[in-house]
């Protein structure tokens, strides 16, 4: 019995339509013009309690505004959502009760007073009594890492502290289904990866299910077994993290430096070219022929540095829409 | 949750310890001046539209009243309703198991607004007595009501105001608009031309914001009036959950 289930869900904006300049600004007050746009087009998908899925695309996909329809907060324009058995957009309290949302550009807590305080709001809101509240607050605290933070005005903390708190403040009401959205925006690597040890620490303490937006992809391969990836309002591909990477980059990218670079036909029957900047180059090489590659390219030239990597996640993703290849 | 709410934003407020004093001088300063515009207004005896100095004295007591209690409840409530809908942060409010139009209403409290209630309170007291009011129960009863009414009146017609801001998202001017609109209220509405009066008593109701319980308190209160006062609460209350739930259909939440 799946806990989200989306079928043909759209939505469409009615945005303005305005040229730059002062010409078409005046234009644009006098005469206002607007064409519909787009964000999501029929999209259908099922996740079951206790998953942790991806859901990836470019900006401008449409990811927020599906975490939106499915937590209530726009109604869908057509189409049909439910999320623990409730239509989201009529945010009944028994639904609210049972998720959350967080957003790595928005913030809920009270700027000027200690995360405490506002947390004594939300177990207020959530009717969570006050010994309740504390043994909750003690417990995600130490998940998190946090402790004198909590008494410190919001203003002083560092975007690291202030995302963790946050997480707490989202959490205090132990919801079933996470919807997390950029949870890790601007943060530096070690906090990154505290994030991410604590929500698949929550995950597996109490069942939850979890949707995240990430542009890192970091996050969706420490916890994502399943992705949903979305492209233009459309929903291209929803499967396995394993299925999608081999999908998307079946090519590592070897970046190394020369000390005497040749023109770039050389490196034709090494792998697909991708850049150079002055001594550095980049290339694509197929996974199957990687060992193969740089011991060829460590004999062949006079390699000052190498490195492989994955390429980053928008220039997979750009790279399997610009090849239309779709499942 | 109402005490939770409201000692969060006491102590938000006095974060900024020096606020409370400029805060507290505002209001003394406010206060005195509507005393002086008034006694200009007067000048040697008379009287302005059939209200005598002591009774005019009423109004504004009322007028003081109920600007303390836009100060600390209903001006910084509703005007967090425009900064939400801009920064997107409303999305929050939406997602708590909590009626949003409440959240929005009463999230906060600022304490500065108290000394213009107190000042009121006493103004229409004192007033009332030199005016040889000797109201009964039955009076007081019919003042706290109508008091009451005005209140959900001038609440209602600013939620609605701020509740645009969801189309416009900038509709900060139109609320000052409006409060400015609302200082009509310190002096009786017969004091005004008659076109002006009807203005006041059916498009923007300041009438019974102030000058129909003034009359209550000064027993010269009618029970049509009261009926009508507490029929056109109910219908501006009424018509605001409408219309905020109205108006949430097209909230499309900032970008994030």
């Amino acid at each position: 019995m799946p806990i989200i289930s989306a079928r043909g869900l759209s939505k469409t904006y009615r945005v303005a339509d305005k040229q730059p300049g002062i010409g078409g600004t005046l234009r644009h007050f006098f005469a206002r013009r607007s064409r519909d746009v787009q964000a999501v087009s029929e999209v259908s998908f099922t996740i079951e309690p206790g998953e942790i899925v991806g859901f990836l695309g470019p900006n401008g996909a449409g990811k927020t505004t599906t975490l939106k329809m499915l937590t209530g907060l726009i109604h869908p324009s057509a189409g049909e959502v439910e999320v623990a058995g409730c239509a989201p957009f009529r945010r009944q309290a028994g639904f609210l009760r049972q998720i959350t949302l967080v957003m790595g550009q928005k913030q809920q807590l009270i700027w000027d007073l200690p995360p405490l305080d506002s947390l004594r709001v939300n177990a207020a809101v959530y009717g969570i009594d006050d010994a309740e509240a504390k043994r909750r607050i003690d417990e995600l605290a130490g998940m998190l890492d946090l402790g004198e933070e909590l008494t410190r005005p919001v203003r002083k903390l560092s975007l690291g502290q202030r995302m963790k708190a946050e997480l707490l403040a989202a959490l205090l009401h132990r919801p079933a289904i996470l919807f997390l959205d950029e949870p890790t925006l601007g943060l530096d690597v070690n906090a990154q990866a505290r994030v991410r040890e604590f929500l698949a620490d929550y995950n597996r303490r109490h069942g939850a299910t979890v949707l995240l937006t990430s542009h890192y992809m970091a996050d969706i391969t420490a916890l994502c077994r399943r992705v949903l990836l979305i492209h233009q309002g459309k929903l291209f591909y929803d499967g396995s993290l394993d299925g999608l990477t081999e999908r998307l980059a079946p090519h590592r990218e070897v970046r190394f430096e020369l000390r005497d670079p040749p023109p770039a036909a050389a490196f034709a029957s090494y792998g697909a070219f991708e850049s150079q900047d002055g001594q550095q180059l980049r290339l694509l090489v197929p996974r199957s022929e990687l060992t193969a590659t740089v011991s060829r390219l460590l004999a062949d030239f006079d390699v000052l540095d190498l490195e492989v990597s994955d390429p980053p996640i928008e220039e997979i993703i750009g790279r399997l829409f610009r090849q239309g290849a779709v499942s | 949750m109402l005490r939770r709410f409201w000692a969060t934003s006491l102590a938000a407020d006095l974060e900024y310890q020096v606020n409370v004093l400029i805060e507290l001088l505002a209001v003394a300063g406010n206060l005195a001046g509507s005393l002086f515009v008034l006694s200009l207004l007067f000048g040697q005896g008379g009287s302005l539209g059939g209200w005598s100095w002591e009774e005019a004295l009423v109004v504004l007591g009322l007028y003081t009243l109920l600007d303390g209690i836009t100060s600390t409840v209903l001006q910084p409530n509703l005007s967090t309703i425009v900064t939400h809908v801009q920064n997107g942060t409303l999305d929050f409010v939406l997602l708590k198991p909590v009626d949003s139009q409440f959240w929005l209403s009463a999230r906060t409290f600022s304490p500065w607004g108290l000394p213009g209630v107190a000042a009121g309170f006493a103004l229409i007291v004192v007033a009332a007595a030199r005016a040889g009011a000797r109201p009964d129960g039955a009076t007081v009863a019919a003042a706290l009501v109508l008091l009451l009414s005005s209140t959900v009146i001038l609440y209602s017609l600013w939620f609605v105001l701020a509740a645009t801001s969801i189309w416009f998202v900038k509709v900060w001017n139109a609320t000052e608009v409006l409060r400015a609109a609302l200082v009509a209220g310190r002096y009786p509405v017969s004091a005004y031309p008659v076109a002006l009066r009807t203005f006041f008593t059916f498009v923007l109701p300041v009438a019974f914001l102030t000058t129909v319980p003034a009359e209550a308190i000064l027993g010269r209160g009618s029970a049509p009036w009261l009926l009508a006062s507490l029929v056109v609460a109910a219908f501006c209350l009424f018509g605001s959950r409408k219309f905020w739930q109205f108006a949430l259909r097209f909230y499309t939440s900032a970008s994030s």
